[in-house]
């Protein structure tokens, strides 16, 4: 047994807030070996992204830690200032979730990676540039002669990840901590990522702590899993015996929670009612936002066609930037089209004026996809609620408040609430709160964009079940925008893929799951990580063949 | 149906008990308005408060010593003299020949002093034998009028401004901020000086109208750039889905989501017109006599500062004491809706803390 380049034992944090200590990890116990991967699973809030700033000694001033951390044999918590210096990005390095936010973005990448190399090392700048452009090739990166000198707003957000991993790694650490590396980054990034994380590990034999709330992400690369709830550690095990036997009723209701391609049940819709006129259609619709001074105009969506039956869902995916959100807010008349149809219950608003868009208000509904911003922070939630309803002039005073608490009892919501604040609520209530607002109309037509990609599993999953349910008793139709495909798959009769601003194919959902045409759909199902680690290895080995 | 075996009743009390994301940092607002929010972070701005009450008796204080008019108000003030009553001078016990000094004593008998009273002219007396405590109190008295005038007119001018160029955008912002570009690149002094020389003679007042219609410029830019990242948030589509008017998403969902921003450089701004106010009537084009500001009480005895400085000393300790508080207040203010401001521990908590673990191994 070799020595664990972490040991972590009895390992508690604790923040300070208003006089009282609230703990946010309890006695805490792993090691990470050389060459292992010790994926730390929870929810949030649970305490995962605390322990691993914790173990760095990195986190805020209200917080104060107990217990040991090793790194290499050496204890870092109470260490000296100078020591921790020189441990952090020489032996431990850290991976951020937002590659955006954690780079700076006045300096060029590569003269971030040479700062982090002449830090730690005796190395003259010639030296430094060579091992920085060395290490941007080992992370494969394209023309990394060229991209040393890019700034990361220059860079894609993959390739942003890419130059962090390759600052990370600038020292060959020991320990690699990486907190939601892939949370931003889209399905076939994903992969490409984490491939690249499997080969560095493998390479250079150091030790990776993964945090993250994605199942198949860990699927994909832990030896050993860590599941934590509510700070406290609730299991700890080999990736075979957590995903195939899970003991903790916790860990049994975290995966029964993922999302999972190809397994839900068929959902068919009535044969009537695609006989039915459309509740909107789409035909050859080109959506652009038009040009701001010297920013040329840029066509978002081309030659865009889609019809929703009464009573249907379809499930719109793409990657990020391909143009499925502009769709939504176009079908909603939040932009205005360019050119081509658009019609929503038999009006045609390609030409909308603002008069006819109120009247269209009370046929749609849509659910935003950033619960923390789609409500008015400064109004409670039942006026939220009430306000379409308000300007529709269909209810005032009392009757409005009863309408608004019966709205919030069919999202399952107290009727208490009805006076409670956004900023009180957690996420998944606030995105219950979204429907009751969409829903006060009882429209014909729901947008629904994102709407579960802020939420953590088990949310997002009692979230899809109260869709489910609602549109099963008010039969609305339903465009559900989607990066993921796994919980396209739970809801929608038929799916929409789109690239780069292009409809790429169209079908009912198990044909486009399971008889995909265009090689695209193929890249994107063949790239979502799959809950259980055997499938996973097969399934990577596939897609590497692939690739070859 | 796929297998979702979550307890129905589960979701319901989710955030009830503080579990789940930003348990711990919400531990400290849990049931409480935003308002009430900001209140609790404002009253631990110990300057802040106690600036609020020294503001609070300032105003008081000086409002009811002498007559005052507040609108339909009149106060009859506790103070014997009036500001136009011409007492005889006294020279008793005055420094070095002078005439007119306080009798203010504040050293008790105990200590050797004359014992804590206020003699017949606290402040001591002007040249011709005026009660100066009189003055200051109607100099005071305009001088907070002043800045309250100048304050509304130009927060609702600058709110109005920056909301509209900011929600709107397109040529309307460009008309609106090109005027407020040109009204910016006038100094105020000079805008004061034409203002004070044109309309001086027709009162305080209506100079401070004056002078509100040009100090907006900066609250309005500072409202546009507000406006323009909250119109971008998802509440306002929200709103607009829900077939609101401009009108109202502009003052029902937008401006009290930008309250913060406009309470604190309102604040700033009433500062910044106290004191221009003051430098107005020094230079001879706020305030004119007969009429009194303290400005203007500065300006007049300027020249016997070596001699009497108590004419110096008191006007001058009242500009300091208000343009202090509302400064501290406007601190208090930022602190108070910044969210991102979070208390410290204080060493003494930490230290304390610490004790505790100890104790309970």
């Amino acid at each position: 047994m070799s020595q664990p380049i972490l040991q972590v034992r009895d390992f508690t944090v604790e923040f300070w807030v208003d006089g009282v200590w609230y703990p946010a990890a309890i006695k805490m116990n792993f090691d990470v070996k050389a060459g292992g991967t010790l994926a730390i699973v929870g929810e949030s809030g649970s305490g995962k992204s605390t322990t691993a700033l914790g173990v760095m000694n990195l986190l805020a001033s209200n917080a104060r830690t107990s217990g040991s951390v090793k790194v290499n044999g050496v204890e870092m918590l109470g260490a000296s200032a100078s020591a921790l210096r020189k441990a952090r990005g020489k032996e431990v390095a850290y991976i951020f979730q937002e590659p955006m936010t954690a780079l700076n973005p006045v300096y060029t990448i590569g003269f971030q990676i040479v700062e982090t190399l002449r830090t730690h090392f005796d190395m003259g700048p010639k030296q430094a540039r060579i091992r920085a452009v060395e290490l941007l090739t080992m992370v494969e990166i394209p023309d990394p002669d060229l991209s040393f000198d890019k700034y990361p707003h220059q860079l894609s957000g993959g390739q942003r990840q890419r130059a962090m991993i390759a600052q990370a790694l600038a020292c060959d650490p020991g320990l690699l901590i990486a907190d939601e590396p892939t949370t931003a980054l889209d399905v076939t990034i994903q992969a490409e990522i984490l491939d690249l994380m499997r080969n560095l590990k493998s390479r250079l034999n150091s030790a990776i702590l993964l945090i993250t709330h994605d199942m198949g992400v860990v699927a994909d690369m832990a030896d050993e899993i860590l599941v934590m709830k509510d700070g406290l550690t609730v299991e700890h095990g080999s990736a075979d015996q957590i995903f195939n036997s899970p003991k903790h009723p916790y860990s049994k209701e975290l995966l029964a929670a993922v999302p999972e391609l190809g397994t839900s049940a068929k959902r068919s819709l009535d044969a009537s009612a695609r006989k039915q006129s459309p509740v909107i259609k789409l035909e050859n619709v080109t959506i652009a936002y038009p040009k701001r001074g010297r920013i040329p105009e840029f066509v978002a969506v081309r030659d865009f066609s889609l019809e929703i039956y009464p009573g249907e869902i379809v499930g719109l995916v793409g990657e990020s930037g391909s143009g499925k959100t502009t769709v939504g807010r176009a079908a909603i008349g939040l932009l205005p089209i360019k050119s081509g149809k658009l019609e929503i219950v038999g009006k045609d608003i390609s030409n909308a004026s603002q008069k006819d868009l109120f009247t269209l208000r009370r046929h749609t509904g849509i659910v935003f996809q950033d619960p923390a911003s789609s409500l008015n922070p400064r109004l409670p939630i039942g006026e939220s609620i009430g306000e379409p309803i308000f300007l529709a002039k269909l209810a005032k005073g009392d009757e409005l408040n009863k309408k608004v608490e019966d709205l919030l009892e069919q999202v399952e919501l107290p009727r208490s609430y009805r006076n409670r604040f956004p900023h009180e609520l957690s996420g998944g209530q606030r995105q219950r709160v979204g429907i009751a607002r969409a829903l006060a109309l009882t429209p014909d037509l729901l947008i629904a964009d994102e709407p579960t990609s802020a939420l953590d599993v088990s949310v997002q999953a009692r979230f899809l079940e109260l869709l489910l349910d609602l549109q099963d008793k008010l039969k609305f139709a339903c465009l559900f925008i989607s990066h993921d495909l796994a919980v396209v798959d739970i809801l929608a009769h038929r799916i929409a893929v789109m690239q780069d601003g292009l409809l790429v194919e169209v079908g009912e959902r198990d044909e486009i799951l399971k008889r995909a045409k265009h090689s695209y759909t193929k890249r994107l199902i063949a790239a979502v990580p799959v809950p259980n680690p055997a499938e996973q290895k097969k399934r990577r080995e596939a897609r590497l063949a692939g690739k070859l | 149906m796929r297998v979702f075996k979550f307890d129905k009743n589960k979701g319901t009390k989710e955030n009830l008990d503080l579990s789940g994301e930003n348990a711990i940092a919400n531990k400290e607002t849990a049931g409480l308005s935003q308002s009430q929010i900001v209140l609790k972070r404002f009253l631990r701005h110990r300057a802040a408060v106690f600036s609020v009450g020294m503001l609070v008796s300032i105003i008081i204080f000086v409002f009811s010593a002498i007559d005052s008019k507040i609108g339909p108000i009149s106060i009859n003030g506790w103070w014997k003299h009036k500001t136009d009553d011409l007492p005889p001078l006294l020279y008793e016990g005055c420094p070095g020949g002078t005439v007119g000094c306080p009798t203010i004593s504040m050293r008790p008998k105990w200590l050797g002093g004359a014992g804590i009273a206020l003699g017949e002219h606290p402040f001591g007396q002007d040249d011709i034998g005026r009660d100066y405590f009189a003055l200051v109190m109607r100099g005071a008295q305009r001088s907070v009028m002043v800045m309250f005038i100048i304050g509304f007119f130009a927060a609702t001018i600058g709110i109005v401004v920056g909301a509209i160029a900011g929600y709107f955008r397109g040529w309307i912002d460009a008309v609106l901020m090109r005027f407020t570009d040109f009204i910016i690149t006038i100094p105020s002094v000079i805008i004061g000086a034409v203002i004070g020389a044109k309309f001086g003679n027709l009162g305080a007042a209506v100079l401070a109208v004056y002078l509100g219609l040009f100090a907006w410029t900066g609250l309005s830019r500072l409202v546009r750039g507000e406006f323009l990242s909250l119109r971008e948030r998802e509440f306002v589509d929200a709103a607009r889905v829900a077939g609101a008017s401009a009108r109202r998403i502009i003052f029902k969902h937008i401006l009290p989501n930008a309250v913060g921003v406009i309470i604190v450089s309102v604040t700033l701004l009433l500062s910044g017109a106290i004191l221009l106010e003051t430098a107005l009537s020094y230079l001879g084009f706020g305030v004119v006599s007969p009429d009194v500001s303290l400005g203007l009480l500065i300006s007049n005895y300027q020249a016997a500062f070596s001699t009497r400085p108590w004419l110096f000393w008191y006007p001058g300790f009242f500009i300091i004491a208000i343009a202090l508080s509302i400064n501290f207040i406007g601190d208090g203010l930022r602190d108070a809706f910044d969210p991102r401001q979070k208390r410290a521990i204080s060493k003494k908590e930490r230290l304390r803390a610490m004790v505790g673990i100890r104790n309970k191994e």
